[in-house]
């Protein structure tokens, strides 16, 4: 265990050795990682110091106030926030060595292969194959979709069916996937924004070596729920300030363009301004929950509220802005290297929106979650937990 | 976990948490009203007008120290904060008790406060206060907002909530602030039938010349709008624990009860609902907990974290317990059942000390959003 002012005397040392004006931003990086300052609750050796999480606040300070780089985690979030904390619970000591530090430090980008056309919120329902061949590998056949940052991906986390024949929480196995073997495509999805932000990838006799699985075979799904979790924790746990989430945008056009306002439109806006406000002061208190130690359930929680509120503000910006607000920036096909949910204009906020209450688990799945696991509410009574995969309707 | 610095917002982060003194203080309070607040004996109370319980009120006031949380030790009091009294107002709250708490300990004890303390009639009167011996109320319609007009002629004032219950009241007239013996000549004090039969309201009549003294107009108006200030953002507190109530209650109830061969809460329909509402009290806590912080704080944002939590936790309470009767079914539409003395509660907190729709107007200029011309 390491103690704040061991942090804060290692953060010197390590900015003593390695200058950030002189020192390549990568190379920064990597000896921040081998510092043991990159995630402090991390083990040793891993990019950690098996301090409190909440003393990575000490370090991140004390990088901040020198002007030394960050690792750009909106690019790298898919890595850092599911394949991370799942390799670390479940990867071997040498999965770990391998994949961890270029993860961190952003070489390597990561995606991950969950969603399938027919399994999204029945997520266990997925049916690419994962068969074993004579020499120990895997070879793996299916199609997913919903993927970000598939064309930029080194790697991927993969969950895939190895044993039809039991129900289907039951016959998966978890692996790590190489995105630049032969059999893996990666073709854009175009959506409704006009934008292909994810992808479709299909896999067609992909070989992963046995060595690349996480976890036992067929306890894929256990494996699964740790990386579902800790995507939930990511989507919702951002800090804001006042205003400064969807309801900023909108906000400054109220105060710059009073020929635009209405009554109807100002009721709803203000309306809508106190529950973007008392959603920033949950997830605040969430995030004083954590540094204290006592995490709540209220991370599933603020997922639900943010994307209802996106949605309602985005929708009331577009009204607000009348005639510009019939027109769109551009329906050209892109393909944005960042997701940016406040940025662009008011069609494009709006149409975006409609993703976040499915993203990362409907929020219809996520009231179930809260009902079930927090309330502790009976569950609906299910008719396919002792069917094998093979047998259910599809 | 990402190696980004978090930034702050303005000044410096509330605390949003309970502390361990605060749950203490929580435990004490919940555990006397668990043994003593007997809610179908307080219903045949207040239908015999009287809600009341005496020895309830003695053991929370003076017993465990409540009523002088917001006092000075060197008035009498125990020198705490706003932040334990938003934990008291939870409890009662969640047992939806009949106590002059949040008129006595809070507004009239606040308005006091910004009176001339060093004056002898203040501090004797926060003395008794603080121990629960006496009760004051300020004597302003219940539904009056922090920032509202205020009543100085000499008039009846109607909808005082808890006059009947009082000892003192504080009376804003032209010239400043009273302190009236309730059972002084020239008082009546008539009673009205109230929606919410927990917290009675009454009209207050004083006769021109009546009391004493003890503050001038101006410190008197600033004086009342921070106990209404107090009164408001606590109230918050207070609709949090009916809020909870009302959500333990009916999931406790829709676990239990049975219809087409399921328990009724393994639907989907109710599921969404009472998960809906828990999101609700999740949030709620956080905006009781930052206005009751900056309260505590004297925070120059006090005014708009008050406005906030009044403009969203009373929707939260009524939702709550209107949900509550409903997934009950018939049974939350009897007497029998407390839900309805929640919904009578929450409507009620609604409407004190500002509605929703009073706190967003008086946002819409704190924050700048202004109506159209």
């Amino acid at each position: 265990m390491t103690d704040a002012a061991g942090l804060l005397s290692r953060t010197r040392e390590l900015l003593a050795a390695h200058p950030p004006a002189t020192t390549d931003r990568t190379d920064f990086l990597k000896a921040r990682f081998d510092a043991g300052l990159a995630w402090v609750h991390y083990p040793a050796g891993l990019g950690g110091a098996d301090a409190p999480r909440s003393l990575q606040a000490v370090v991140d300070a004390e990088l901040a106030a020198a002007g030394a780089p960050g690792n750009d985690p909106r690019r790298i979030g898919i890595g850092l926030g599911m394949a991370a904390p799942t390799i670390l619970r479940y990867g071997t000591d040498e999965q770990k060595r391998r994949f961890l530090r270029p993860l961190w430090v952003g070489e390597e980008v990561w995606c991950q292969l969950f969603s399938e056309p027919g399994a999204g919120s029945d997520l266990a329902a997925l049916a690419t194959r994962a068969v074993r061949a004579d020499d120990g590998d895997w070879v793996v056949d299916g199609q997913k979709v919903w993927t970000s940052s598939a064309h930029l991906a080194r790697w991927a986390i993969l969950i895939a069916r190895t044993d039809p024949a039991l129900p289907k929480h039951l016959g998966i196995s978890y692996f790590i996937c190489d995105m630049t073997d032969p059999g893996v495509e990666v073709r854009p999805l175009r959506q409704i924004t006009g934008e292909a932000e994810f992808n479709e990838v299909f896999l067609t006799g992909v070989r992963i070596p046995d060595a690349h699985r996480l976890g036992g075979v067929g306890e894929g799904w256990k494996v699964a729920r740790t990386t579902l979790m800790n995507e939930r924790v990511s989507i919702g746990g951002a800090r804001l300030p006042r205003e400064g989430g969807m309801i900023g945008p909108v906000a400054r056009t109220w105060r710059e363009r009073p020929e635009l306002r209405t009554h109807d439109l100002h009721q709803r806006l203000l309306t809508l301004w106190v529950e973007a406000e008392v959603a920033r002061l949950t997830g605040e208190r969430l995030r004083q929950q954590l540094v204290a130690g006592e995490p709540g359930p209220e991370g599933g929680g603020m997922k639900l509220a943010f994307a209802r509120l996106n949605q309602e503000i985005s929708g009331l910006e577009v009204e607000l802005l009348g005639d510009e607000g019939l027109l769109y920036s551009d329906w050209t096909l892109r393909r944005p290297e960042l997701v940016d949910f406040t940025g662009r204009d008011a069609g494009y906020r709006y149409l975006r929106s409609k993703g976040n209450s499915i993203e990362g688990g409907t929020s219809e799945v996520l009231l179930n979650i809260v009902a079930e696991r927090v309330l502790g509410l009976p569950v609906e009574p299910r008719n396919d937990k002792d069917v094998a995969w093979k047998d259910l309707a599809r | 976990m990402t190696g980004t610095s978090t930034t702050g917002t303005t000044g410096t982060a509330p605390d949003l948490l309970y502390s361990e003194a605060e749950d203490d203080l929580r435990a004490a309070v919940r555990s006397l009203l668990t043994d003593r607040a007997d809610v179908p004996a307080g219903l045949v109370r207040a239908e015999a007008g009287d809600p009341y319980d005496s020895g309830l009120w003695t053991a929370l006031a003076g017993g465990i120290g409540a009523a002088g949380l917001l006092i000075p030790e060197a008035l009498g009091g125990q020198g705490a904060s706003h932040r334990e009294a938003a934990v008291v107002l939870e409890e009662l709250g969640r047992h939806v008790t009949a106590a002059p708490f949040l008129t006595s300990a809070v507004v009239a004890t606040e308005t006091l406060l910004a009176c001339d303390t060093g004056d002898a009639a203040v501090a004797g009167l926060l003395g008794s206060l603080a121990t629960g011996a006496r009760v004051a109320v300020l004597a302003v319609p219940l539904a009056t907002a922090p920032d509202a007009p205020l009543p100085t002629g000499t008039g009846p004032v109607g909808g005082v909530a808890e006059a009947a219950r009082a000892d003192v009241l504080l009376v804003l007239r032209d010239d400043g602030l009273y302190a009236v013996d309730t059972d002084a000549p020239g008082v009546t004090v008539a009673p009205l039938t109230p929606l919410d039969l927990t917290r009675p309201l009454a009209t207050v009549t004083v006769a021109p010349g009546t009391g004493t003294r003890i503050a001038d107009a101006a410190t008197a108006e600033a004086a009342a709008r921070r106990g209404l200030s107090a009164g408001a953002g606590l109230l918050a507190s207070e609709q949090l624990g009916i809020a909870e109530w009302c959500l333990e209650e009916t999931v406790r109830h829709t676990r239990e009860r049975h219809q087409f061969n399921r328990p009724v809460g393994s639907f989907q329909a109710l599921k969404h609902r009472m998960a809906q509402v828990w999101l609700q009290v999740v949030s709620a806590r956080a905006a009781a907990r930052n206005a009751a912080d900056a309260l505590a704080t004297g925070s120059a944002e006090a005014p708009l974290a008050v406005a906030v939590a009044q403009a969203y936790s009373g929707r939260v309470a009524v939702h709550a317990a209107e949900e509550c009767v409903q997934l009950h079914g018939g049974t939350g539409m009897t007497w029998e059942h407390p839900a309805h003395l929640y919904l009578k509660r929450a409507k009620s907190d609604e409407i004190a000390f500002g509605t929703p729709g009073h706190h967003k107007r008086t946002l819409s200029r704190l924050i700048n959003l202004p109506a159209p011309h």
